[in-house]
């Protein structure tokens, strides 16, 4: 009998003394970023991290992410990807199985989401990836979700754009046959284009792989192939040397891009050789107004240059996912509910208002938002050009 | 026809740059039998010491403390770099291959692979993963030439290696060292006996090797103006393949098979579509290397002598 006295003294002290850590403190938010702080785009791993850093300083302001009333803390698990497919698998795996986090953002880009996709989804953790325009990232996947349009929808509007502003019939195509992203929009780019012009409409349709820096013999066979127009669809390190060389051979036509040229560093590599060039994207910095000019001037008072749109795109994200933890009701502490309950609740987000535009979701869970054509002035600015809606 | 020659002139400019890079393994390996895997990695620290000089000399003449032409700089710059780059070429050679002269090829070989990884890594730590861009020393100017488009660089870029790989061949031809060099690849174990000094000659063959490439990392930052990194991987490799085919420590079959190559290249995708040039280029130097497995300028018997 005393003994049983001393037990139920014990373990009521415990209680009383772990009672208020467990009662006061709620649960930690872990928020995973995959971005690709190294490698071949590492501006755009900038980009990411400084979105997220400053999204986490509004939520320390406000005292924690509020859930069902309670403030929770939140912490950010930012991983690099190094730019490759395999290492952002390993940094996906690695976050939800070691750190634990409740929900992912990133990876940017479709080579590394489309493999990294896949390992949340089996996992059955919330992802959603901001920049990633690639339709396989989502496809056939509940727990995966983007911030931006699609390159079924950026494709046609880049087709349609060239069509209508310079009534061009013959376009080039010059693309990275081993990155998920340039080849499956300039697949539709040419599928577009054709449509529109005939058959046989795309002269031209040069590929290379990740890492190659002469397009030499490439770019003379598009020179070659009478090809009105060039597009392009690459990253910022080479949109540079694609068109530096080919002017340097004789090129005088327009270069249209994509998104991926949306970066900040495009214009410090390329220098003049790309004013005047045109390409779609998810906004513009130039002329932008309300939020958006809000979160503009408040990193580039931060950080010292204007953000680019992964930077816009992640800041969205992470809205979204700050909504969906939000309307989920509780978070419990057993992370596999907790994904669960974030996951049932971003997929029922019908719309959100982000700094990139009005967006609304589809089942897929795939964002119906407008693309923007910026020009790159003569002062290498993003300057508004027009908005192709869908 | 005007298309044909635009894809010579493409060539010789990227063949060039292979060539500069051969000569390095070639003359490594002719030396010291053994291949210096860290010399395309050498090639992007030259590129990257390019930058840092070239970079200094035109915010130095910016201030009007010393104002410099466009190609004052440029040849400051190719001077100053091999300079600099050799001594890396010479700390390699100390750190990583000199312990190493006895041991087991594999692990000299495997050494080059680490050395290159540390030059990579290294290189992150201290510059970040940040692209630079290579400042256009002189302006570009576009001669058009009956259809055929030459910009000043790509003369410069061939005119320059060509004379490099000239003045190395004199040097290996016509000096003591350039003898020495070639007694000692020869037959590296009874030369020395004869009072060749052995270390001094492997730490030339690395600081010229190195200097070369510091020259081809100048003027690769000059024809494509962004650096990474790891730009000197894949072009290591393909480098490497041209010193092979070239044949052992054959400075003419180095620079033959690093022009070979960047004409191959370029021609298979002229006629092929692009994306499988490189499937098809390599396919046909394997083709080469099994009818010739010696390469162009390879001596059958040494390679018996010593592997």
């Amino acid at each position: 009998m005393r003994k049983g006295l001393k037990w139920i003294a014990a373990v009521s002290v415990i209680t009383l003394l772990l009672a208020p850590v467990a009662w006061g403190k709620a649960e930690l938010i872990k928020v995973g970023i995959n971005a690709p702080m190294t490698g071949d785009i590492p501006k755009v791993g900038e980009g990411s991290k400084f979105a997220a850093q400053m999204w986490l300083e509004d939520i320390k302001a406000a005292g924690g992410l509020d859930v069902g009333g309670v403030k929770h803390p939140v912490e950010l698990v930012i991983e690099d990807n190094e730019s490759k497919a395999e290492s952002a698998v390993k940094t996906n795996t690695k976050m939800i199985t070691e750190d634990e986090v409740l929900v992912i953002v990133g990876p940017q880009s479709s080579k590394q989401a489309v493999p990294a996709g896949d390992v949340a989804n089996n996992y059955k953790t919330p992802m959603i990836s901001p920049w990633s325009t690639n339709p396989d990232t989502t496809k056939d996947r509940p727990y995966v979700f983007r911030g931006c349009f699609l390159d079924p929808f950026q494709g046609p509007v880049v087709a349609n754009f060239i069509t209508n502003e310079f009534g061009f019939t013959k376009a080039a195509v010059l693309y990275d046959v081993a990155s998920d992203y340039p080849k499956g929009l300039a697949e539709f780019f040419k599928k577009a284009w054709e449509e529109l012009h005939g058959p046989g409409s795309v002269v031209a349709y040069e590929s290379f792989t990740t890492k190659d820096a002469d397009f030499s013999s490439q770019l003379t066979n598009i020179i070659n192939s009478g090809a009105e127009v060039l597009f392009t669809p690459q990253y910022y390190n080479e949109v540079a040397l694609i068109v530096q060389q080919a002017h340097e051979l004789g090129w005088k036509k327009p270069i249209v891009g994509s998104d991926s040229w949306g970066s900040a560093e495009t214009i410090e590599l390329c220098g003049a050789a790309c004013h005047g060039l045109f390409f779609s994207t998810h906004y513009a910095a130039a002329g932008a107004t309300g939020k958006t000019k809000e979160f503009i001037d408040r990193y580039q008072a931060k950080h010292g240059y204007i953000p680019d749109d992964v930077a816009a795109l992640t800041w969205d994200a992470l809205g979204i996912v700050g909504q969906a933890i939000s309307t989920c009701g509780k978070i419990t502490g057993d992370v596999e509910d907790d994904r669960q309950c974030v996951r049932d609740a971003m997929a029922k987000i019908k719309e959100y208002d982000g700094i990139t535009g009005k967006m609304t979701f589809t089942e897929e869970g795939d964002p119906i938002k407008c693309a923007v054509i910026v020009k790159i002035s003569d002062k290498g600015e993003y300057e508004f050009y027009k908005s192709v809606c869908p | 026809m005007v298309f044909f020659l635009q894809n010579i002139i493409n060539a010789l400019q990227w063949g060039s740059f292979y060539a500069m890079i051969a000569l390095g393994y070639s003359m490594v390996y002719s030396i010291l039998m053994l291949f210096n895997f860290a010399h395309g990695d050498i090639f992007m620290v030259g590129a990257y010491i390019g930058f840092g000089v070239a970079t200094g000399l035109v915010t130095l003449s910016a201030t009007g403390f010393i104002a410099l032409p466009g190609w004052v700089i440029l040849v400051l710059t190719i001077l100053l770099s091999m300079f600099l780059t050799s001594f890396v070429g010479m700390i390699v050679e100390r750190v990583g291959y000199r312990p190493l002269r006895d041991a087991p090829r594999a692990s000299a070989a495997i050494t080059g692979l680490m050395i290159g990884i540390i030059l990579e890594t290294g290189n992150l730590a201290l510059m970040g993963a940040r692209r630079v861009s290579f400042p256009p020393l002189i302006e570009s100017v576009t001669y058009n030439i009956g259809g055929v488009f030459v910009t000043n660089k790509k003369i410069l870029i061939v005119v320059v290696s060509l004379a490099f790989m000239l003045a190395l061949h004199l040097f290996v031809q016509r000096t003591r060292y350039g003898m020495a060099m070639r007694a000692m690849a020869f037959d590296f174990v009874v030369v020395p006996l004869m009072g060749v000094p052995v270390n001094t000659i492997a730490r030339l063959t690395f600081a010229i090797g190195s200097a070369l490439a510091a020259v081809a990392g100048i003027l690769f930052g000059l024809a494509y103006p962004v650096l990474d990194p790891y730009m000197g991987i894949v072009f290591g490799w393909k480098a490497f393949v041209a010193a092979i085919l070239g044949g052992r420590g054959s400075i003419m079959g180095a620079t033959l098979a690093g022009f070979l190559l960047g004409f191959i290249e370029i021609f298979v995708a002229m006629i092929f579509p692009s994306t499988l040039r490189d499937l098809i280029a390599y396919s046909i130097i394997l083709l080469i290397l099994v009818f010739r497995p010696h390469g162009f300028f390879g001596e059958p018997y040494s390679a018996r002598l010593r592997l």
